[in-house]
């Protein structure tokens, strides 16, 4: 097998270098580094529980490579909001009651913003279908949609006043 | 039966502040940005890597097994095989509380000689990465011997089929002897009967069964898993030789159950290696293991024998019911039970023969899941009540209406059914909510369908459940709730804040709740049997009344006023006539605290006791009570190809009340979603014991393309058993929805598919019968 190789990361707008071997997915690069937001369900690219957002589209990290990520700009649901400073998914999720178990969750919110990225004005179909890579098994997606509904407008609404 | 008067006395009309509004869940903000600690989250210096070697054959004799070259590896800390164990089992049986002996169904930690499934543990590896563990695996040596196996209950039953368990596969049977069957039938002017099969179904929970294990400086294993049960503690102890006192299991936030994280998973594995090697050990289920490694839904073999007048009423009704039980006991006797005493549905039926029989063969085993039981008799029962009806040319809920269960009405195990029994309000709701039915278009076809159900909440009475909590409030007028019981997802822990911040009049987010750690939080029992907001719900109402009772007597005090005149809200204890008169929370608790008065109360809650049922008639009391409800559906299926589009789906439940409604929903919700895959997609195939679906892409639980926006329609009798008077929504919101799209599709067809799945190659043979779509 080849040498670990140093590589260079920007994550949640922290740069880092890690020493990653060639076979590393994104996935276990980024739990071995702490960011244990990104959850293992499958590691087959069936579930959606890991997805990260790369240049600010989602992608499945069990799927990826670290090594092809090098210098891109990866985003977990941590970088979207934390604390105090809630992204608009993360608050209508919250509201919404959109979250059962959770392990889902920053799946599901990456996707959604990876969406809403490119389509700020979704229809219900742009919301199913956005998120149809990302198995949840408590929710029944209804709440989920719901809260995607309305981040979607929270956002339009603070571009135009922001 | 003598359940303590407090069940039944009624609640007092106050205004509720915190109970029935849907707030946001404590749980929530840590689960939006990721900071929420699952079970896999944690890691350990020093930490080794565990693997599970398991089995290739369903059915085998193990003759030889050898770990040496997978010791000589370098980076390999310990193994174990079955010839290293003791002959202590695993046990299998349901967790108990009182000490009492269990049933004798034990499963070997490690194959010693008989493989009886595809994928039975034959040997575990702890490594210093899970590389080098996975490479060990592959070193270990072993001779397998195939033997016969059987692969189909009713083929367990013959005589000579192989012998999995027992001496003739049997590992559970029950029956019920209601009434005079004969006389039934004899007065019925049409008998109808009908057999119903139903799959093996996989939890497919999002997180991986997952563990660490260390051993601390007082010789404690300490074990932090995903778990619905941290009670194990005891099995394990059993298991691994240690006092139940050495044994510590911390919960994490679990990433979903449905009963799967219900039995031991990795902690017996994890116990074993930590104590050989006294470092710290993870064992991380793949997906792949997940599915090979813990028991399934039982699958079904339902015949219905219904007798019926020509206006619509049940004189008789026979039932028999034939469950896999795979290789292993697990929790099939009960599992038997909840279909035996669910098996005449939310109906009145004076004359009844149940006979349940659980079979062991070579497949999974199988154990609790969402319904345990119960949801498969309802797919067989509502499936009948519409068959029964079409033969009758009745309408199908009046024919419905004709038979409900009501209060006071004797229940299957002949005894009456105390609280509100809202069948009827909740089939009429739901199918309202249908609105205007969606118009055919060639090629498909639009059907509606509904289905009710009774489903108990709470365990077994015989079980003696209790559960204790501890509430308290710190010198600084927060408060603190500390309880047992684990969280799987529906907001158990949050419903807790609600019900302490209700009584102790402080908002939600005063409150903080400490949970699931079996060293410090009191034990409050299982999170299984739709019990967890009953049993915990009422012991955080016991302990926070007792301390809002002292507050409430020094308030008084304090306003010059009777504590009957005083109540507790927006942190302040008030004069209720002249709430002008008021002294706030924060100086209460100072005061109290200065007087030395107790702040904390620890409680507990008895679940009502009984004995067991009468063997031979299956007489008497099972569960507390049951929750009662209906869902309607409307679906479109393409009869060229097959495929069924779930329109609308709504669900209305008497919860009893809803202590968070936005939670209730989401239960209501998430059961739509389970139950529509149960009935269209969803199942575990096994080709001669050896499993063939195992992944996500082959296994297909509903995604957000399949399901509908899904409407929830929540009722309240307030007559529940629960805090406040709630029923149990968890596994209720789920049983009726398979039958409801069952019922929609033959509505759509003209003809009746069977078995689940309903697949579009059976919808496609369905139509291709003579009879069909006349």
């Amino acid at each position: 097998m080849a040498e670990k190789k140093l590589i260079a990361l920007e994550i949640n707008g922290r740069r880092l270098e890690a020493s990653v071997p060639p076979n590393q997915t994104l996935l276990e690069s980024l739990r071995e580094l702490g960011y244990f937001e990104v959850k293992s369900g499958c590691e087959k690219g069936d579930c959606g529980a890991c997805a990260v957002l790369v240049d600010g589209e989602a992608i499945d990290s069990c799927l990826t490579l670290t090594w092809t990520v090098e210098g891109r700009r990866l985003t977990t649901v941590a970088g979207l909001g934390s604390g105090e400073h809630l992204h608009p998914l993360q608050t209508a999720f919250i509201e919404h009651g959109a979250i059962q178990c959770g392990y889902c969750t920053p799946g599901l919110i990456i996707a959604a913003q990876s969406m809403l990225d490119t389509t700020p004005n979704p229809n219900d179909e742009d919301i199913r279908l956005a998120l149809s890579g990302n198995l949840c098994r408590c929710t029944g997606y209804t709440k989920v949609f719901a809260a995607v509904r309305d981040a979607a407008a929270v956002m339009r609404e603070g571009k135009r006043s922001g | 039966m003598s359940e303590p008067a407090e069940y039944f006395r009624p609640l007092r009309p106050t205004e509720l502040r915190q109970v029935g509004r849907p707030l946001a869940r404590t749980d929530a903000p840590g689960k939006a940005t990721g900071s929420t600690r699952y079970g896999g989250d944690y890691t350990m210096p020093g930490m080794l890597h565990a693997k599970v070697l398991r089995s290739p054959l369903a059915s085998a004799r193990l003759r030889r097994i050898d770990v040496s070259k997978a010791r000589a590896l370098p980076g390999v800390a310990c193994t174990f095989t079955g010839a290293d164990l003791s002959d202590r089992l695993a046990p299998t049986d349901i967790p108990g509380q009182t000490g009492a002996k269990r049933l004798d169904t034990g499963q070997s930690i490690l194959v010693k000689e008989r493989v009886r499934y595809y994928g039975e543990p034959l040997a575990l590896v702890a490594a210093e990465t899970p590389a080098i563990a996975q490479k060990a695996l592959d070193l270990i040596e072993y001779d397998l011997d195939a033997l016969p196996g059987v692969y189909d209950p009713l083929e367990a039953l013959k005589p000579e089929s192989p012998i999995v368990q027992g001496s003739n596969n049997i590992v559970a049977q029950l029956k019920i002897r209601k009434g005079d069957l004969d006389q039934g039938f004899a007065e019925a002017d049409r008998v109808i009967e009908n057999s119903y099969r139903t799959q093996f179904v996989e939890h497919a929970f999002l997180e991986p069964e997952v563990g660490l294990a260390w051993v601390d400086e007082n010789d404690v294993i300490n074990i932090r898993v995903s778990t619905q049960v941290i009670e194990h503690f005891r099995s394990i102890a059993d298991a691994v030789g240690v006092p139940h006192n050495k044994v510590r299991i911390m919960g994490a936030m679990v990433g979903g159950g449905f009963g799967g994280k219900e039995d031991l998973t990795v902690e017996i594995y994890l116990a074993l290696l930590t104590r050989a090697t006294r470092r710290p050990v993870q064992l991380v289920y793949t997906r792949e293991e997940s599915f090979l490694g813990h028991g399934k839904r039982h699958p079904f073999v339902m015949t219905y024998r219904t007798g019926v007048t020509k206006d619509g009423a049940i004189t008789a009704l026979k039932v028999t019911i034939t469950a896999d039980a795979g290789a292993y006991v697990f929790l099939s006797p009960y599992v038997i039970l909840y279909a035996l005493v669910a098996a005449p549905g939310p109906y009145r039926i004076d004359n009844l023969h149940v006979d349940a029989t659980a079979v062991a063969t070579n497949n999974m085993y199988t154990s609790a899941f969402r319904g345990f039981g119960a949801a498969q008799a309802c797919v067989a029962y509502e499936a009948q009540m519409d068959e029964v009806a079409k033969a009758l040319d009745l309408e199908r809920m009046a024919f419905r209406r004709r038979n409900f269960l009501r209060t006071g009405d004797k229940l299957a195990t002949d005894v009456p059914i105390e609280s509100a029994v809202w069948t009827d309000e909740c089939m009429t709701k739901a199918w309202e909510a249908l609105g205007e039915r969606t118009p055919d278009s060639v090629p498909v076809k639009v059907g509606r369908g509904v289905a009710c159900y009774q489903q108990s909440y709470g365990r077994i009475m015989w079980l003696h459940d209790t559960s204790e909590a501890w509430v308290g409030i710190e010198v600084d007028g927060t408060v603190t709730v500390r309880s047992g019981v684990t969280d799987i997802g529906a907001g158990q822990i949050s419903a807790l804040g609600q019900i302490a911040a209700e009584l102790l009049g402080v908002s939600l987010s005063d409150v903080a709740i400490y949970h699931s750690d079996s060293s410090t939080t009191p034990l409050a029992g299982t999170t299984t049997a739709t019990r967890a907001l009953y049993m915990t719900g009422n012991a955080v109402r016991l302990a926070a009344s007792a301390v809002r009772e002292r507050l409430v007597a020094r308030s008084a005090k304090a306003l010059r006023a009777t504590p009957s005149q005083v109540d507790l809200a927006n942190s302040r204890a008030f004069v209720i006539d002249d709430p002008d008169r008021w002294i706030g929370f924060k100086q209460l608790v100072a005061l109290c605290a200065s007087e030395g008065i107790h702040r904390s109360e620890l409680a507990l809650f008895r679940a009502p006791f009984t004995d067991k049922i009468d063997p031979e008639t299956g007489r008497g009391r099972v569960h507390p009570d049951y929750t009662y409800g209906a869902h309607a559906v409307e679906v479109a299926v393409d009869t060229e190809t097959g495929e069924v589009t779930v329109l609308k789906s709504i669900g209305a439940h008497d919860v009893g009340r809803a202590i968070n409604p936005a939670a209730v929903a989401g239960q209501i919700e998430g059961g739509a979603a389970q139950g529509q895959g149960y009935a269209l997609s969803e199942e575990m195939c096994y080709q001669e014991g050896r499993l063939i679906t195992l992944s996500l892409s082959e296994y297909l639980i509903p995604t957000a393309m399949d399901v509908p926006q899904i409407e929830s329609i929540i009722l309240e009798s307030r007559s529940g058993l629960g805090p406040f008077g709630a029923k149990g929504i968890g596994e209720p919101a789920l049983i009726p929805v398979a039958p409801a799209i069952a019922n929609a599709v033959a509505d759509a067809i003209g003809v009746r598919v069977y078995d689940l799945p309903i697949t579009p190659e059976r919808i496609v043979m369905a139509l291709r019968q003579p009879d069909s779509m006349e």
